[in-house]
């Protein structure tokens, strides 16, 4: 006997979960299988579909204008512009990410004082928009040395954005720790805890808001770094807005990443409540089945080996970083499943000598038929009963592209759909 | 920094899977630990900070990046560093050890380094060391109080005791003490006649299953402390539902299984005990049993800890067949199947708030409970969400971690205020105990609601 479901996903980051979403959305019984945390907690929580094509060209207007033109074996090619829209409509309908009323990119200032063409926002970044022309005060904290306000704001209006920015450093109230965590600022918001100023104890958020307020010089909107509570951020932006009679936003931040985590329970939740089951913890390590036909898959827990089977698979573990794509001295491979990735035989050709070069190492990844399976280096199907998801695939440069999150949730989305079908 | 910033990419490197991580390559000796493999993986993305409860709610805590890797090249570098004592602070929730994407053994770092705390560092005649020993060797205090139970339940809660537990030894007084049960897990069982009643129920339920009746289906029970001692109805619930299923129960000589000495440091006591469950498990295992525990925090010591910070024959044998009971049957028989053909009424035909304890989501066994009891007819369950319950074993009993337990629990007593249910559920009695004191709410095992559901 093996844990049986009917559609399995293996990878827990973006791709997995809008695989596993879309699956149990469609009415398959589900289950996700992850090993760690996934990437999110490094991303900046934005949600890029494309700012640039693959030729560079852009920041882009339309991402979905530019689809068609992208080379045939882009995985948006693969799922097409209807594929994409799905994808990202589901996606709305699960998160409070706001940017789905247009095509058009909107434009983010982000803590490298750039601004940003992404296609989906959170909630919280949404008073900072760089289309917005309301003067913006930025206000960073000493101890996050990630985040330099005042050279933020110079970046800002070096980028012609149309608006003054101004910043400002302040250390957060309460004498913390030099190093504290983002989750510890993040907690002390969400619940108002008490800190000490100057021998009383105030609630984080008034004295947070104290602290900033006379630093306000006629600004409508201030900018913070994303430490803005972890359970209850539109409640934290909500008081510290009122008492400084401005809007508040978070700036994206690089790792670790409070809206990512956000992101990622986000669509846990929304797994649970459309019935989808999983667990973490535990790598899936190996696989039965012949013919091009999984059978079942083992997740290892200290030397066991625990049989999971389904009757359609995804793979979503991600790519070379997060290891659903491994390399050694010899090649290029995937972990799991030994499915084909397309490499140079000579290992000094996977890269460029430029450090910003045509790197063929950042489009590693599978090669699939229309349908999102792996295929072999003969393009036949590996297994009639898997398919690949997110950064996993050949084809793209996310970094370049700004495309990341929006090839996950696409593929994942597709991937998952296709699946569920087969099932029913 | 992140990809908002340029196009150079920011590579989270491999989690260790399989074959390249052996961990206990990583100390040859438990003397002379060499954590130099581990701390040479971590790149310092601080996922494990993010995921440390402690450190969202302690000011002083450095998290465990710093006690892990960090500490480590400390120590390396500079001769005359010793262990930072914040190492106490640290739960041994193992959270952090979920989260590294780089597979660097954090609670392995974090055990070795508070083993190596207390015993070169903190003085064996101070009302902390005497404290922690006692939490820690909770079962040597159960077993005689369990020879009284009434006696030990009336005077552990005694006002005025309490009042000089505090005082004397930093044992928390907010804190109701477990009751003891009149009759142990073991004293039942025993009265019950042991494997061999065991033997002719599963014999019987097998021919009525209609399988073979000489068919090989046995496990030997870890059933830890709490469910001997305080929840024997858990441990019966246990048998109760694995003879339903065929499967001969046998319960052989155990002693606790360390994890509230790991997290005390007291590393000695916990390989004394070790010893003896590792040596009665590994026979049993040679003749074709497989090991199960009901509490998750057993069965996280048995599979992982050990093999980690021990080198004793037949480790790795015991904590390859070593099982969680639900998982088990999930792995072993159609349970989701039987449950979505079961009905409960009675007692518990209830709605249950789910909390599940940070040592079940290490074995991913975070969402098992949730998924085979949403389906089960008479019955709700609602997770109550990822937030740590904060008492950690012996953590929440100190005096002076107290206020810090509950500022962990915070999140999980708000969710289960919202849930609609008011009877708590989970794997852990610690877990448990926090649950109840927070919200006041009975809290149930797994088992006890399959029993419920699957045994006449
Ligand atoms: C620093 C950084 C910043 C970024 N910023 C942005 C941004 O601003 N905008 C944007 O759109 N995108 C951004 N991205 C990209 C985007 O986050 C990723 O492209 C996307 O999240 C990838 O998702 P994924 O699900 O394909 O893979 P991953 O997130 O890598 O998830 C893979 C999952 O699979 C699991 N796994 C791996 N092996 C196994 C196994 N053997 N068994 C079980 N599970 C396994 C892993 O534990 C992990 O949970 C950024 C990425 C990074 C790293
Ligand atoms: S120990 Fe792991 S999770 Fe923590 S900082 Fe290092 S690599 Fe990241
Ligand atoms: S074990 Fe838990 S308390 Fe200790 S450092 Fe890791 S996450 Fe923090």
């Amino acid at each position: 006997m093996a844990i049986e479901s009917e559609v399995l996903v293996i990878g827990g980051g973006l791709a997995g979960l809008s695989s596993a979403l879309a699956a149990a959305r469609a009415g398959a019984d589900v289950r996700l299988l992850s090993y760690k945390q996934s990437t999110l907690q490094n991303a900046s929580g934005l949600v890029d579909l494309l700012g640039y094509t693959h030729e560079g060209d852009g920041p882009l207007t339309d991402p979905y204008d530019a689809i068609p033109d992208l080379p045939e074996e882009h995985p948006y090619r693969t799922v097409g512009v209807d594929g994409v829209r799905e994808a990202m409509a589901m996606f709305d309908d699960v998160t409070d990410y706001r940017g789905g009323h247009t095509d058009t990119n909107a434009l983010l200032p982000t803590h490298g004082g750039t601004v940003k063409p992404t296609a989906r926002y959170p909630k919280g970044a949404a008073a900072g928009l760089a289309s917005d022309d309301r003067d913006v005060l930025l206000v960073g904290l000493g101890s996050m040395v990630d985040f330099d306000a005042p050279h933020v704001a110079a970046h800002l209006e070096a980028a012609g954005v149309p608006f003054d920015a101004r910043g400002v450093t302040i250390e957060f109230p309460g004498d913390l720790r030099a190093d504290a965590k983002v989750t510890r600022y993040a907690k002390l918001l969400d619940t108002n805890g008490e800190v000490a100023v100057d021998g009383r104890m105030v609630g984080a958020r008034d004295a947070l808001a104290d602290t900033i307020e006379p630093h306000l010089d006629g600004e409508e909107r201030v900018g913070l770094p994303a430490i803005l509570g972890d359970d209850h951020p539109g409640a934290v932006r909500a008081a510290l807005g009122d008492h400084l009679g401005v809007d508040v936003f978070e700036v994206p931040m690089g790792p670790p990443s409070l809206p990512g985590l956000r992101l990622e329970d986000t669509l846990f939740e929304a797994l649970d409540e459309a019935g989808g089951n999983f667990e973490t913890g535990n790598p899936v390590v190996d696989y039965a089945g012949e013919d091009g036909h999984i059978e079942e898959v083992y997740i290892e827990k200290t030397g066991a080996k625990i049989p999971v089977s389904g009757d359609q698979y995804v793979l979503a573990t991600g790519g070379l970083v997060g290891k659903g794509v491994e390399s050694d001295r010899e090649g290029v491979y995937e972990p799991i499943f030994d499915c084909h990735v397309p490499h140079a035989e000579d290992r000094y050709d996977w890269f460029d000598l430029e450090v910003f070069g045509d790197h063929q190492f950042a489009r590693f990844g599978l090669p699939t038929d229309e349908q999102l399976r792996p295929l072999t280096a003969d393009d036949d199907v590996e297994f009639d009963n898997l398919r690949a998801a997110g950064s996993i695939l050949g084809g793209y440069d996310f970094a370049a592209e700004k495309s990341g999150s929006g090839v996950s949730i696409a593929t994942g989305h597709a991937a998952g759909t296709t699946a569920a079908q087969e099932v029913q | 920094m992140s990809d908002a910033e340029s196009s150079t990419e920011f590579d989270p490197t491999a989690p260790n899977t399989g074959e390249d991580f052996e961990p206990v390559d990583v100390f040859p000796d438990s003397d002379d630990f060499d954590l130099r493999p581990g701390a040479d993986s971590c790149y310092k993305c601080s996922t494990c900070d993010t995921n440390c409860p402690v450190a969202e709610v302690d000011d002083d805590f450095p998290g465990p990046k710093f006690q892990g890797p960090e500490q480590w090249r400390l120590k390396q570098n500079e001769d005359d560093y010793t262990i930072d004592d914040s190492i106490t602070d640290c739960s041994n929730c193992m959270r952090c050890d979920n989260a590294c994407p780089s597979g660097v053994p954090l609670s392995q770092m974090h055990n070795t380094a508070r083993g190596e705390y207390v015993s070169e560092q903190m003085s064996k005649f101070s009302v902390e060391y005497v404290r922690n020993r006692i939490l820690a060797n909770y079962r040597t205090s159960a077993t005689i109080a369990s020879k009284v139970p009434r006696l030990a339940n009336f005077a552990m809660n005694f006002g005025p005791a309490r009042w000089v537990m505090e005082k004397t030894m930093g044992i928390t007084s907010e804190r109701e003490f477990p009751a003891f049960a009149k009759q142990t897990f073991r004293e039942w069982w025993s009265a019950r006649g042991g494997a061999a009643a065991s033997n002719e129920n599963a014999q019987q339920a097998r021919e009525a299953r209609g399988e073979d009746r000489d068919a090989d289906k046995k496990v030997a029970y870890f059933h830890g402390c709490y469910s001997n001692y305080n929840t024997p109805e858990v441990g019966k619930a246990m048998v109760r539902v694995f003879e339903e299923y065929g499967y001969e129960v046998v319960v052989p000589e155990q002693r606790c299984s360390g994890t509230p000495m790991f997290a005390n440091g007291m590393l000695d006591d916990a390989r004394r005990g070790a010893e003896v469950n590792v040596s009665s498990m590994a026979d049993l295992i040679e003749e074709g049993y497989d090991a199960i525990a009901s509490c998750t925090s057993c069965s996280m010591a048995l599979r992982q800890e050990y093999p980690e910070l021990f080198d004793i024959d037949g480790i790795d044998e015991v904590a390859a067949n070593t099982f969680e009971s639900v998982e088990y049957l999930r792995i072993n028989e159609d349970l989701k199947g039987d449950l979505q053909a079961a009905e409960v009424e009675g007692d518990l035909a209830r709605e249950f708030a789910y909390h599940a304890p940070c040592h079940a989501r290490n074995q991913g066994l975070e969402h098992q409970s949730v998924e085979l009891f949403r389906e089960l007819d008479g019955t709700g369950i609602e997770d109550v969400g990822e937030s740590c319950s904060g008492i950690s074993g012996t953590y929440g009993w100190k005096a002076e971690k107290y206020e810090k337990s509950m500022a962990i629990a915070d999140d999980m007593f708000d969710h289960m205020d919202d849930a609609s249910g008011d009877t708590g559920m989970t794997e852990c009695p610690t877990c448990a105990m926090q649950m109840e004191h927070g919200t006041g709410y009975d809290i149930r095992h797994p088992l006890e609601l399959l029993e419920a559901a699957l045994v006449e």
